[in-house]
């Protein structure tokens, strides 16, 4: 479990990192907390020829709110996360999901652009970023450009990331004070990845209806993904008993998850219905 | 002697070096000119070796050496047990490297000697191995067809059947009013230690002495074996015992990198250092307890047992390692725990797997027996409609029953006893501090969503193996003391304790006591190391021995000195004086010493009870620990702090064991649980309700302390105590565990299956 063999380089720009990215014809790669890399070398399942370090970069660091949203340096740390107060407004859902994320010392060094490009089907910010519709704002050698979540998130640990490309912001769309909201997951231990996750909001109108249901699941499939079934059970209606079975119901049906050493795939797609259950329950309560 | 020590609560002695990170751990050591081994092991299960080509790896920079069995004349030797060496074993057991044959993932196949374990692990890369595949035995099912055999000479994928007896049970079961019968089994789980394995080995050529560092558990055994196998006297190799980060029974016991470091520093004519990874240690370290029993009970109608008879199957893994029968053996042996079993007929049946080979892991056999007994017990209670804890009263044995005799076990002719105690009364001390009458009310009921469960066990713990331990005293130039143990510290604290027991056999103050050096084959003649809960008792009664030699010494001495009889000396704290006021500084004796022994062919056996109040999710299969008590009765306390540490340590294993821990392979007998992310051990959040109560009422008759070994009772009747506890709660979805781990999965499923029922 010692590292393979790399160079390594510590650019103080952008264009310098994408360059470098560039260079060596796929073979190089980022990194940034390191907490998923790391490992990987370690167990020799990536070995790059060059690690390029991102944390010099100028301005990826930093949290910024507007009327847009909420937009996230690449190499904002969970722990930026759990500590910005702002957040508990202006996007409560991202922080209660963020405070699953793995342990102390993990916190403290991973990053929400590593999360993202790394794309653990079973990690919270890919899936706030499906459920929430996030742009995902990369640069290359030919340029910047937003993927959006739903086309980002290819399989797992597969996106539409091109190798010299490199995440720098992600763009969770502004958060109306109505919205209501739960995020549930349920893992072995406290930290681990969990066996599922479900993400869920909706916008009551003046009826007390929801609409806008936004239903997001992890860790039941090769990437996050939206239940749009889940969805149409949600809008239109209240949030009570009646509808979060139905909602339930339609969790359980609509994914397909594997079974691994963790878990059967008849236990996850039960954990979905009973995650959807008590996520709504708690955005309704 | 006098008692003021013993029994005190004092602070461990070693914890100072250690938090001012003065701990020297072998990886610690790098001499100059190390070279750093790293190994190759087979990703195959099964196969026949057709070819090592080590040629690209030999032309990476840094690359000294390649070894191969090719490099071992007369081929490499084979590893012999060393608990139950019986003939029948022999052909199972596992050469230091693999030649012919490939058995399991993990077995060793080159060692790479390099200028660091990066550059090493770069040549594995490059090592090219054919392997022709060979059908992998993948579960003991599947090693009883003998379709394809994993030592094609023995002719079978068993290598035994031990048979324990006592009375005629098929007589009783015969005529046996109740009887019920169950297949259970236990998960495949391991000693995780928080510090790998290492080796560190250095030749001195001039000398032919060989020089090896990070020996623990049992360093004379293991320099006894290496002796034979390179070629040396024993007495031209030196074991170090070093700092080590847990034994649990699985470090320090003789494996193939124990041979293969020291061979290689030989080979070379370098140190040779070699620490083991926590991939490797997950699948090179011996795996314990997948075992599965089809088993039934004989009760009368009051619930009084009759008797045990049935099957237990253990996976062995691929080979008979040095302690490893003893898991299988005590399985059967112990079955009945601290209950009255008077009919037993239960056979153990060891079936070689493909996979990594088993040996102990604390409370080996008893905490899967402990769980089989356990299920039962609660399941003829719920039959017959008996109070579960009164269903444990009943057949408890009685005070007056003991010394109370176990079954024997065929072939190896074991014989033995319970020494002593009153499991009453720690069953009965375990329900008042849980608070059992009050808060049982709560058992099945659903509060907030959640079931509460209630469950209670009770257990013995076996300790004090023999046949010997040695102790040391001598006297330093300052007129301190230092005590020389041939027992190992695997972190259970023996500097600490000896150190009390010293002072008080000696009748001077624990500072006076200035070293206690155990484990290295250069401290005394002879020692027989750290495991079957032994140090206190066997190690501590050779100290009281020592004791008696040390001060006859200093009293001839003495007398020699002051012209006196030797029968007029008085020994004091740091003077020795005659009659007529003449004394002398005991420093004037600096170097003198004397040894001791302790010499034991019988066993203690602790004991005790643990009662769990649990709430489980059923929706999500999730167990959450309310308030869990362990009551354990040693004999003898030495230290309550240390005692209390293994308590609580070792039922946090077996909640481990019980809830999360699982060495998963699949169906080709590849290993699935490589990573601390995939082999789940219980962190510091996951179990905090744990509460222990050491009690010292009845001490053993066995030994001159009154002690009994105390380091495995935490994890004995966890298994059993959880798994009723989770039936208790699910009681309205009659749901009933019937194997370890209970993991969220399976727990969701006997809820499934129980509404299924119901809706029929
Ligand atoms: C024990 C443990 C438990 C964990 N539990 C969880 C958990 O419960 N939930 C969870 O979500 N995560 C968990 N993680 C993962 C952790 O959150 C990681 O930090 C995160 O997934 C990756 O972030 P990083 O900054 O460490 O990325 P790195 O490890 O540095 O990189 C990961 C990948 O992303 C690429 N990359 C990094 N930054 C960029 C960028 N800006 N642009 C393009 N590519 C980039 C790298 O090239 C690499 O391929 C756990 C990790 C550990 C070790």
């Amino acid at each position: 479990m010692k590292l393979p063999p790399f160079e390594y380089a510590c650019p103080a720009t952008l264009s310098e990192a994408v360059a470098l990215l560039a260079s060596h014809d796929g073979d190089a790669k980022a990194i940034a907390g390191g907490q998923s890399l790391m490992p990987m070398l370690a167990f020799r399942v990536a070995s790059p020829s060059l690690l390029v370090d991102l944390r010099k970069l100028p301005g990826l660091n930093k949290i910024a709110i507007d009327s847009d949203g909420v937009k996230l340096g690449a190499m904002v740390r969970w722990r930026d996360i759990e500590d910005d107060e702002r957040l508990k407004t202006a996007h409560p859902l991202l922080k209660a999901a963020i405070a699953h994320v793995a342990h102390y010392q993990i916190r403290n060094r991973g990053t929400v652009g590593g999360s993202i490009a790394h794309a653990d089907p079973a990690a919270e910010m890919p899936g706030i970023a499906m459920t929430c519709d996030a742009g995902i704002a990369v640069t290359g050698k030919s340029g910047s450009r937003v993927i959006k979540a739903a086309d980002f998130f290819l399989g797992a640990l597969t996106t539409a990331l091109e190798p010299d490309e490199i995440i720098t912001e992600i763009r969770l769309p502004a958060w109306p004070q109505s919205r209501r909201f739960g995020f549930q997951e349920f893992a072995r231990r406290r930290g681990d990845f969990a066996m599922a996750g479900v993400a869920l909001y909706y916008d009551p109108d003046p009826s007390g209806k929801a609409s806008n249901a936004h239903v997001g699941v992890i860790g039941v499939g090769d990437r996050p993904q939206r239940l749009t079934a889940v969805e149409a059970a949600i809008n239109g209606n209240t949030i009570d008993e009646a509808t979060i079975a139905r909602a339930a119901a339609a969790a359980s049906a609509a994914v397909e998850p594997q079974q691994d050493i963790h878990a059967s795939a008849a236990y996850r797609r039960a954990l979905t219905g009973t995650l959807v259950e008590r996520a709504l329950k708690i955005a309704a309560a | 002697m006098k008692n003021t020590f013993i029994g005190a609560p004092i602070e461990r002695r070693e914890d100072l070096r250690f938090l001012r990170g003065r701990g020297e751990y072998v990886d610690d050591l790098a001499p100059n000119g190390v070279l750093y081994a790293v190994i190759l092991r087979s990703s195959v299960a099964h196969g026949r070796i057709k070819s090592i080509d080590t040629a690209a790896a030999l032309k990476i920079p840094g690359v000294h050496t390649v070894i191969t069995a090719k490099d071992m004349p007369g081929g490499p030797p084979i590893i012999p047990m060393r608990l139950q060496p019986l003939p029948e074993f022999k052909p199972f057991e596992q050469p230091v490297i693999a030649h012919d044959k490939v058995r399991y993932v993990g077995e060793p196949l080159a060692v790479v000697l390099a200028t660091s374990a990066a550059i090493g692990e770069d040549a594995l890369e490059a090592i090219a191995v054919e392997i022709d595949d060979l059908d992998p035995v993948g579960s003991r099912e599947a090693a009883a067809k003998n379709k394809s055999l994993l030592f094609e000479p023995a002719g079978s994928n068993r290598s035994l059947v031990f048979h324990a007896r006592k009375g005629d049970a098929d007589a009783a079961f015969a005529n046996a009013p109740y009887v019920r019968r169950e297949r259970l089994k236990t998960g495949r789980h391991y000693g995780l230690t928080m510090e790998p394995r290492g080796v560190m080995a250095e030749w001195d050529a001039a000398k032919g002495r060989l020089t090896v560092s990070g020996a623990a558990k049992v360093p004379f055994f293991n320099r006894r074996i290496l002796a034979k196998q390179i070629g040396l006297p024993e007495d031209s190799i030196e074991m170090i015992e070093n700092d080590v980060g847990g034994g649990y029974g699985a470090r320090g016991e003789f494996y193939p990198e124990d041979f293969l470091i020291p061979f290689a520093a030989r080979h070379v004519n370098r140190p040779v250092k070699w620490i083991e990874d926590r991939r490797e240690n997950l699948m090179a370290m011996n795996h314990a307890r997948e075992t599965e029993a089809d088993i039934e009970i004989a009760c009368e109608r009051d619930g009084t047992i009759i008797g045990l008879r049935g099957e237990v199957h253990t996976d062995m893994g691929a080979y008979m390692r040095t302690n490893g029968a003893v898991g299988a053996r005590n399985v059967v042996q112990f079955m009945a725990g601290p209950y009255r079993v008077p009919h037993v007929k239960l056979d153990s049946l060891l079936w070689m797997t493909n996979k990594t080979p088993v040996g102990t892991y604390r409370g080996p056999g008893r905490f899967e027996s402990s769980f089989y007994i356990e299920r039962l017990l609660d399941m003829v209670a719920e039959d017959l409609g008996i109070d579960r804890v009164d269903l444990r009263r009943r057949n408890l044995v009685a005070s007056a029953e003991q010394p109370y005799p176990i079954a024997s076990v065929q072939p190896t002719n074991a014989n033995d006893q319970y020494d002593s105690g009153d499991y009453r009364e720690a069953l009965e001390r375990c329900l008042t501090e849980i608070g059992w009458a009050e808060k049982s009310k709560l058992q099945g009921k659903l509060i907030d969503g959640r079931y509460h469960g209630f469950a209670v066990g009770c257990f013995v713990e076996g300790g004090a193996a023999g046949p010997k331990e040695s102790a040391r005293l001598a006297v330093n130039d300052d007129g301190t003391i230092t005590v020389f143990m041939g027992s190992s510290a695997v972190g259970q604290g023996v500097e600490t304790v000896f150190a009390q027991i010293a002072a008080d056999a000696l009748e001077i103050p624990m500072d006076r006591i200035r070293h206690v050096y155990h484990g290295s084959t250069n401290t005394v003649s002879d020692g027989y190391g750290a495991y079957h809960s032994r140090s206190i008792v066997m190690g501590g009664s050779a100290v009281l021995d020592a004791t008696k030699n040390f001060h006859a010494a200093i009293r001839e001495a003495g007398a020699k000195k002051l012209g006196c009889d030797a029968s007029d000396i008085k020994i004091g704290e740091d003077r020795v004086s005659g009659p007529g006021g003449k004394s002398f500084a005991l420093a004037e004796l600096a170097g003198l010493t004397a040894e001791g022994a302790f010499l034991n062919h019988k066993h203690t056996y602790s004991y005790g009870t643990h009662a769990a109040h649990i709430t489980v999710d059923a929706q999500l299969g999730e167990v959450r620990i309310v308030d869990y008590v362990v009551v354990q009765d040693v004999g003898r306390i030495v230290n309550p702090l240390t005692l209390r540490g293994q308590v609580i340590g070792s039922l946090v294993q077996g909640l481990g064991g019980a809830m999360l821990e699982h060495l998963q392979y699949d169906d080709h007998g590849q290993f699935l649980t490589g990573t601390l992310a995939d082999y789940l051990l219980p962190t510091a959040g996951d179990f905090p309700n744990l509460r222990c109560f050491v009690t010292d009422n009845h001490p053993s008759p066995i030994n001159p302390l009154g002690a009994k070994g105390a380091g495995e009772g935490g994890i004995v009747a966890a298994g059993g105590v959880m798994a009723n506890a989770v039936a208790n709660a699910l009681q309205s979805f009659g749901a009933q565990p019937r194997q370890l781990p209970l993991t969220p999965t399976y727990i969701w499923e006997l809820v499934q299956a129980g509404q299924r029922q119901a809706a029929e």
